[in-house]
């Protein structure tokens, strides 16, 4: 398989009062073409900085990226120049936003938002103006993709006219309107209820089949992971701890966290992750050297708490940050 | 656009709120003691002929009546004559009134141009020298009054470096055009006189600047922050990630939703730039209404008073209903509440 996205040994920080939140420490992480990635853990632990950073869209005053390379197709995104950004922008990735209220400018309609995107990404592909009406023919055709009705008058309406979820299939309408090479689908449907959250996991389903792109899906259900992905990565703290296909994650789960999410998971359905493990997130002013995981780990020993474990391959395509799994083979 | 009932409703509040002001400046006029008719005609006038104006003004009637009668004049265009011109104070508004909305809505241009310019500028470059500049602006402006300025405009413009006229609406050498509405730019255009037309709209200049600087600073630093607040926004990054080019996000999607704020304090300043006109007219030696208005409350005119009061109320209320209708533009979530969705 053909590599899409490398994340390699990223680190990301946020300035706040007094220094430094050094919130991403290492991240590693690849995506094949055609892959679908699912990306698990809990609430804080970097999961949308990571993927704000793949589309250079973080909060400039307040955010450093201090180290890492992020090649999509053999590119480092962090080196693009204005025009290769633009152009990963507009066909190569796509982000659908965690909170689909936020994602939206409340004072725009939603055609002329949905407009806006397309026009500037055929722009860019075909270097040529395309016509106010086929625009409109292209956003009436997205929402119908999202199964939103009466498409001719959503398109006139603000977001506060619309329901949460309409308002998400308004932003998945805007990241699928070009076809992308990778979509990113942030938490989707989770401040959404369970039915509605249902039928927009499946909806997503349906595209990426249909359009045969790369997922990255981040959600904090397993379950989901298993369901609707080939492989999934579990991020701990700004670190991936653990990668591997799907169903051997699930049969043969390796890291401490990862086995506690496990044990945790009949908690899941009603709230948030990792209830079943004690202790919190460190403080990311100010967190451990060694293993982030180490002051909540059971089986944390010396050697932990001197450098972060980088992943080790167990084998099975199976790689794990832990210096339990030290001994197997390493590359 | 559910734009009608909300116009309706801002209009007929604002209906109330002329009435308010009228009743209440028609009372005070009344309780001040004096007989109208015997100020009107001087201590020396016998009494029958007092008695007979006081008949035509209906001073003999009840005070709701001669509110009614009064009102209707007022509605007409008729607010008696003024004690002190002894002339119509219609006629007196007439020639007044235009020479301060010609200042004023050169003001509000000035404030609309200047304060979004800044304020994307202290935005853009924030944290930085521009910004500085523009925050200090803003604090002296608050605490440095429009006459002030005016009066360093007078010594910096009269004296030092003089560039622009100071004094008055016309140049000593130039013949006014014949007044048609009033307003002299108007007027030298009709009676294409170009001379007259530039001459005059540079003696606009520093009044009107004079009379927005200090508005102009903080209505720049509001747009300053709304914009820097809304640059976090998830929305914009949505937009920049799905490719938008960074001008459009700039000067669209960013800078729609952050001059909510200023226009609404902007709409504020231009409402009472009318009434702050007055110590800038002095000192420009402008003949605008509002010089004429203290000049009536020195001379206890109660008519031109309360026409003047009437006016500016108007104005006022007309102002705010127009800001009104630009926020209920840029801001859908004014325009449809009500009409939310789930
Ligand atoms: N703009 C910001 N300024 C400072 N800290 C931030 C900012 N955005 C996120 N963070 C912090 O970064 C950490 C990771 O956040 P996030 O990437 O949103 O996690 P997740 O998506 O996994 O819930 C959190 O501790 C959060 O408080
Ligand atoms: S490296 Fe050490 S502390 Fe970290 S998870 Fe493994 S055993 Fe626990
Ligand atoms: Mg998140």
């Amino acid at each position: 398989m053909e590599p899409l996205l490398e994340v390699q040994n990223l680190h990301v920080w946020y300035r706040v009062y007094g220094g430094y939140s050094k919130v991403l420490n290492g991240v590693n992480f690849l995506v094949n073409k055609g892959e679908r990635v699912g990306l698990v853990g809990e609430a804080g632990c970097g999961k949308t900085t990571t993927m704000k950073t793949i589309l250079r869209i973080l909060p400039d005053q307040v955010s450093k990226i201090a180290q890492g390379k992020i090649l999509f197709n053999g590119q480092d995104i962090l080196q693009m120049n204005g025009n290769a950004l633009q152009r990963i922008r507009s066909q190569g990735i796509a982000m659908i936003f965690q909170d689909p209220t936020a994602a939206l400018n409340p004072v725009f309609t939603v055609g002329e938002q949905l407009s806006d995107v397309i026009r500037f990404s055929l722009r860019s592909i075909a270097q040529r103006k395309v016509e106010k009406k086929s625009i409109k023919q292209v956003a009436m055709q997205a929402l119908k993709d999202v199964s939103m009705p009466d498409q001719e008058r959503i398109l006139g309406t603000y977001p506060i006219q619309l329901s949460g979820g309409m308002r998400q299939r308004v932003c998945i309408s805007m990241a699928i309107t070009t076809k992308r090479e990778l979509l990113i689908a942030d938490e989707p449907g989770t401040s959404l209820d369970v039915t509605i959250q249902d039928q927009i996991l499946r909806l997503l389903h349906e595209l990426v089949k249909q359009q045969n792109t790369s997922i990255i899906l981040i959600t904090h259900s397993l379950g989901v992971a298993r369901e609707m992905t080939d492989r999934i990565y579990v991020m701990y703290a700004g670190t991936m701890v653990e990668t591997a296909k799907a169903d051997e994650l699930f049969a043969n789960p390796l890291h401490p966290y990862t086995l506690g999410l496990l044990a945790s998971v009949p908690k899941l359905t009603g709230g948030g992750i990792a209830k079943g493990i004690p202790g919190r997130l460190p403080d990311y002013r100010n967190p451990p050297p060694g293993c982030r995981f180490s002051p909540r780990c059971p089986r944390a020993m010396p050697v932990c708490e001197f450098s972060p474990p980088p992943f080790f391959d167990v084998g099975y395509e199976h790689k794990v940050a832990c210096y339990l799994f030290q001994e197997s083979r390493n590359d | 656009m559910r734009i009608g009932p909300f116009l309706l409703r801002r209009l007929l509040l604002s209906f109330f709120v002329l009435i308010g002001i009228s009743v209440l400046i028609f009372v005070i006029a009344r309780i001040v003691p004096g007989d109208p008719a015997r100020m009107a005609l001087g201590p020396r006038a016998p009494q029958e002929v007092v008695d007979r104006l006081r008949k035509e003004m209906y001073l003999d009637k009840s005070i709701p009546e001669q509110y009614f009668y009064w009102i209707k004049g007022v509605v007409q265009g008729d607010f008696g004559k003024s004690l002190y011109s002894k002339r119509d104070v219609s006629a007196d508004i007439m020639e007044y009134l235009p020479a301060t909305l010609e200042l004023a809505f050169l003001s509000a241009i000035f404030m609309v141009i200047f304060a979004i310019i800044l304020g994307v500028l202290a935005a853009r470059y924030r944290d930085t020298w521009v910004d500085t500049v523009i925050r200090t602006m803003s604090y002296l402006g608050v605490a440095i009054p429009a006459f002030v300025v005016a009066v360093l405009f007078l010594l910096l413009f009269g004296y030092v470096w003089p560039i622009l006229p100071v004094i008055g609406r016309y140049s000593a050498w130039i013949v006014p055009p014949s007044p048609v509405t009033g307003f002299a730019g108007l007027d030298s255009l009709f009676a294409g006189n170009f001379s007259a037309f530039w001459d005059s709209f540079k003696h606009l200049l520093l009044p009107a600047f004079a009379l927005a600087l200090g508005s102009i600073f903080q209505e720049a630093r509001i747009t300053r922050s709304a914009m820097v607040d809304n640059m976090n926004k998830d929305f914009l990054a949505a937009e920049r990630g799905y490719g938008i080019p960074e001008r459009v996000i700039m000067f669209k999607y960013l800078l729609k939703p952050s001059l909510i704020p200023t226009v609404s304090v902007m709409g504020l300043d231009i409402a009472s730039l009318m009434g702050n006109a007055f110590l800038v007219e002095l000192i420009f030696n402008w003949p605008g209404i509002s010089r004429y208005g203290i000049n009536a409350m020195l001379n206890k005119d109660l008519n031109a008073i309360s026409a003047v009061i009437i006016i500016f109320g108007l104005i006022f209320v007309v102002v705010n209903i127009i800001v009104d209708l630009i926020v209920a533009y840029l801001d859908p979530r004014i325009r449809l509440s009500g009409a939310r969705g789930s």
